[in-house]
């Protein structure tokens, strides 16, 4: 087992607003090797982008990473890193690719230049230099006539092709890791199964790590090959991407898979998990899924699940993996009875 | 694009007409004769009363009156100044060059001064320079423009003496003075007021500036900036100012006005010959036509520059470029 | 299965109260430092100009000794010294505070009633007279406010007061009616218009109901910017010669009374323009807390 190239331990990651203490990130740990993708998946809220923002040092005040954060990346740890060396980090050895590919790029200047602008900073290239390295990425990326394309401006480009310029940009140098938030839920789905083609066949090609951040489990299936499941600020469950769909082990996962509709299926309404994810700034003693989980007993009330081992490589924060004959009694959810989810 | 142009060019047109419109409304608005102030003063001779009645047609008819007006300002005729017995085209421009000399001064230097100001206090949000920085210019956006160009006044040329008095050139020597030696005069003269509109027009710029550039920090794609490992000062001067600078050249077009007012005082108090010179001393002699024109002239310079910054703007934004 | 479908709706916390624009901005202005300094200096100057016959020291037009007391520099007996006409500036510039600022709040309404109908009309009726107008209003924009009030008031000498605010407030309502102008524009094409009239509401009644509560915020922010203006501009025209008519007192005039000997009696330069950049700085930072209160909605 070669070491990991990004190791997280104990990620904390707190917003101080006039509201309380947003835990948006709270005690999250996993890692990624060399050439794998990794997918996290969860609802908004569950602290998946802040996970990813917190990597490239990206949160700002009045967000902090607590002290007790480890993100060991090629011998550094990124939380005691001083500003030069972060910046080094970013779009260099680890890149980032956003949701928004419309609001991502400035509008005043040409693609090509926003492309070419990471080579000018990190290698030093002359501008001829840069640009013809970033046509050659555009091209990579499946850029039609990516050398007059280059000159545009992003307006003049579609939501797919703005993608398509914001993943050149992130593969530029070649980094050993992208992490990817979302890369797809703002566009078309015909597009969508196109960009995620190409996140796939490039990380062949070059060799980096993924960080696959999504909401969409169809995402997953398509790419990861480990996945992470996040609720509430904390890793609920880890485990090879096969073995999730066929055996997931938290309440949770288990609710996200039959949320998703099916075709072929004959359904009337969509399954839906009740009630909603609480506050960062009161997340529940014990466990925080709780109220919405079907299954849970006194137990999960007074304490808080720790990550128990289920299988070789599969974890799952949840008191089923010490008392499994609980599933054979399921219950409305607390949340609906309680009438705050009323019919 | 070329259409755009044209487009804005006969709009410019229309307003400039609606406004000549306009000041003949104001001057036969007025109560009793427009040029009364002329026509009592006993010192006015019967032949020059005769000739201003005739020339403009006072005894005519009131459409007439607008017909000969218009066909006259078409010429570019502006009337006949009372106080300096001369056209007021004349008048008006002689003294012309001054203003744009001093407003252009005033307009290129406020601009890169506000402009370094916003980025200084962007670049230390939060900071006391910040804070201070954000005080003195409110503290100068809130004062009435005379009173700051008094103040400039004193300070510089009685409590300090550093530079002369006013006007354009040093009435005494400047014949006798060699080519480097006349253009050091006019330098020295021209120093003052033009420093004191620039940081008068400055702070303005400031803080719409200041605006402007945080109104941009927000934005994702600054966050992307951040991404590729820009430094916060590459990504404040290369994204951030790029995009601020857009509302800013519109601010140009929207200066004009305070520019021109601003000149106006700064004219006056310093004895510098331009127009605003020539029209505040034309309240004095109660000589109208010289007012009438220099209303005209300044609403022309007022949409020549909003055009121009509207021009400006079209090429400096690439999303109005057109394909 | 214990996932069976659910047939409900999420709810995401508490609804929010609804407030009123006036208690949110007072709220907001008073929440943030400066503009409770602002707001308190401003009150302290308005009551001066409101109680000025009781607070000034001595009557403003009053000329009890026109020799000795003629052009005095500061002293215990006359804090702001005396002018070339033997008057006692402190209390010229306590009246000056009441002129001036009544001056101001009388134009700014004009604007604002000009404002508001002018930018109303254009927008409702569209069309061939929402286009004229506008040219119309680009027209008047481009004549520098001054200069089309020297224009007027140089026609129009020994003009009284009451013509003097009319005239002010006629050149201040350009930028407001577009603003007003553009929320009638947003609204007439708005959803809940055209629910209101599909529950049979009349046109009149929905402009009144719809239209003012979303007009309250940049017509206040206007009013306070406008009173601002109007003060400033008075005091220059004052100091031009064609503002308010001497001997009264206002800011302008006294700064026009010192100013042949401006480098000796620096005093009637120095006070009267103090009192006017502290009342506009003020009014601008209480615009600014009101602007930002209203946009944060």
């Amino acid at each position: 087992m070669t070491a990991p190239l990004l190791s997280i331990r104990n990620l904390r990651t707190w917003f101080y607003t006039e509201s309380g203490v947003a835990r948006a990130v709270d005690g999250v740990s996993f890692d990624i090797g060399s050439g794998e993708t990794l997918g996290i998946v969860g609802e908004s809220g569950c602290g998946k982008s802040v996970t990813a923002l917190s990597i490239l040092r990206l949160i700002q005040p009045p967000g902090r990473i607590e002290s007790g954060s480890v993100i060991e990346f090629e011998g550094k740890d990124i939380v005691t890193l001083g500003d030069e060396d972060i910046r080094h980090i970013r779009g260099n050895r680890i890149s980032m690719i956003f949701q928004e590919p419309m609001s991502a790029l400035n509008p005043v200047f040409t693609i090509g230049d926003q492309v070419a602008e990471v080579a000018r900073v990190h290698a030093k290239m002359s501008r001829k230099d840069a640009w013809d390295r970033a046509v050659e990425m555009l091209a990579l990326t499946g850029m039609p006539d990516a050398e007059s394309r280059a000159k545009q401006y992003p307006h003049q480009l579609s939501g797919g092709m703005r993608q398509r310029v914001l993943i050149a940009m992130a593969l530029m140098m070649k980094p050993a890791l992208v992490i990817a938030d979302e890369p797809t839920t703002a566009l078309d789905v015909t597009i969508q199964a196109q960009i995620l083609d190409l996140l796939v066949d490039l990380q062949k090609k070059i060799g980096t790590s993924i960080l696959m951040i999504t909401h969409d489990l169809g995402v997953i299936a398509e790419t990861a090959s480990r996945v992470i499941v996040m609720y509430a600020g904390e890793v609920v469950e880890e485990s090879d991407v096969d073995e999730l769909f066929a055996k997931p082990h938290h309440p949770y996962t288990e609710g996200l898979m039959h949320s998703m509709p099916h075709i072929g299926h004959d359904q009337e309404r969509l399954n839906v998990i009740p009630g909603t994810v609480p506050a960062p700034t009161e997340w529940p003693a014990g466990c925080r899924f709780r109220e919405r989980c079907p299954y849970s007993w006194e137990r999960c009330e007074s304490e808080h699940p720790p990550l128990y081992q289920i299988g070789t490589s599969h974890v799952s924060r949840c008191h089923l993996a010490v008392e499994p004959e609980r599933r054979n009694h399921p219950h409305p959810p607390i949340v609906v009875e309680a009438g705050v989810a009323a019919a | 694009m070329i259409r755009q142009i044209a487009q804005r060019l006969v709009q410019a047109a229309v307003i400039v007409a609606i406004v000549a419109v306009i000041t003949f409304i104001l001057i036969h608005l007025a109560p009793g004769d427009p040029f009364s102030a002329v026509m009592d003063n006993p010192n006015v001779s019967e032949a020059v009363r005769q000739t201003l009645r005739v020339q403009y047609g006072l005894d005519r008819p009131l459409p007439e009156q607008f017909a000969r007006y218009v066909s006259s300002l078409a010429h570019g005729e502006l009337g006949w100044s009372f106080s300096h017995a001369r056209p007021v085209r004349e008048v008006l421009g002689s003294a012309l060059p001054n203003t744009l000399l001093l407003m252009g001064v005033a307009l290129v230097g406020s601009f890169t001064l506000g402009i370094l100001i916003a980025l200084i206090q962007v670049a230390r949000r939060g900071s006391v320079t910040d804070h201070a920085l954000s005080g003195i210019s409110l503290f100068l956006f809130s004062m009435p423009d005379f009173w700051f160009v008094i103040l400039s006044l004193l300070a510089f040329t009685y409590w300090l003496p550093i530079f002369p008095v006013g006007g354009a050139v040093d009435l005494v020597m400047h014949e006798y003075m060699g080519l480097g030696g006349r253009i050091v005069d006019r330098l020295r003269h021209l120093a003052l007021p033009a420093i004191t509109l620039t940081v008068l027009a400055s702070a303005a710029v400031a803080r719409y500036q200041r605006a402007a550039l945080l109104d941009v920090l927000p934005a994702d794609y600054i966050r992307t900036a951040r991404l590729k490992g820009l430094t916060e000062r590459q990504i404040l001067r290369r994204h951030a100012l790029r995009n601020a600078l857009l509302p800013i050249i519109t601010m140009i077009g929207l200066s004009f006005p305070a520019l021109l007012t601003g000149a106006f005082f700064v004219e006056k108090i310093f004895a510098w010959p331009g127009m605003g010179y020539a029209v505040v001393n034309a309240i004095g002699t109660r000589d109208y036509p010289l007012v009438v024109g220099g209303v005209i002239i300044g609403s022309i310079m007022v949409t020549l520059g909003s055009l121009l910054a509207d021009l400006l703007y079209a090429l400096a934004d690439p999303r109005l470029r057109g394909r | 299965m214990p996932w069976q479908t659910q047939d409900f709706a999420a709810d995401s916390g508490p609804t929010r109260l609804r407030e009123s624009p006036l208690g949110l901005a007072v709220r907001r202005i008073l929440r943030k430092r400066s503009s409770r300094v602002a707001l308190f200096v401003l009150g302290v100057i308005v009551l001066v100009g409101l109680l000025a016959p009781l607070v000034a020291p001595y009557n403003p037009a009053a000329q009890p000794d026109i020799v000795g007391l003629k052009d005095l520099p500061p002293s215990f007996a006359h804090p702001f010294g005396t002018d070339p006409y033997s008057r006692d500036v402190l209390s010229r510039v306590i009246f000056g505070a009441r002129l001036s600022l009544m001056i101001g709040v009388l134009a700014t309404i004009v604007s604002l009633t000009v404002g508001v109908a002018y930018g109303a009309i254009s927008g409702y009726a569209g069309g061939v007279l929402d286009a004229v107008m506008m040219r119309l209003l680009d027209a008047f924009l481009s004549i520098p406010r001054l200069l089309l009030l020297i224009g007027v008031l140089v026609a129009w000498p020994r003009l009284s007061i009451g013509a003097l605010v009319v005239f002010l407030g006629l050149t201040g309502w350009f930028g407001l009616s577009r603003i007003v102008r553009g929320q009638v524009l947003a609204l007439k094409h708005a959803e809940f218009i055209t629910a209101a009239q599909a529950l049979g509401a009349s046109r009149r009644r929905i402009l009144w109901r719809h239209l003012l509560p979303n007009l309250v915020s940049p017509i206040v922010v206007a009013a306070t910017l406008g009173v601002a203006h109007v003060i400033v501009l008075e005091a220059g025209l004052s100091y031009l010669g064609i503002g308010v008519p001497q001997p009264l007192a206002s800011w302008g005039n006294i700064i026009q009374d010192g100013s042949d000997q401006v480098a000796t009696l620096w005093w009637m330069a120095l006070f009267p323009g103090l009192f006017m950049v502290l009342t506009v700085m003020t009014l601008n930072i209480l615009a600014e807390a009101l602007s930002d209160a209203y946009e944060r909605r």
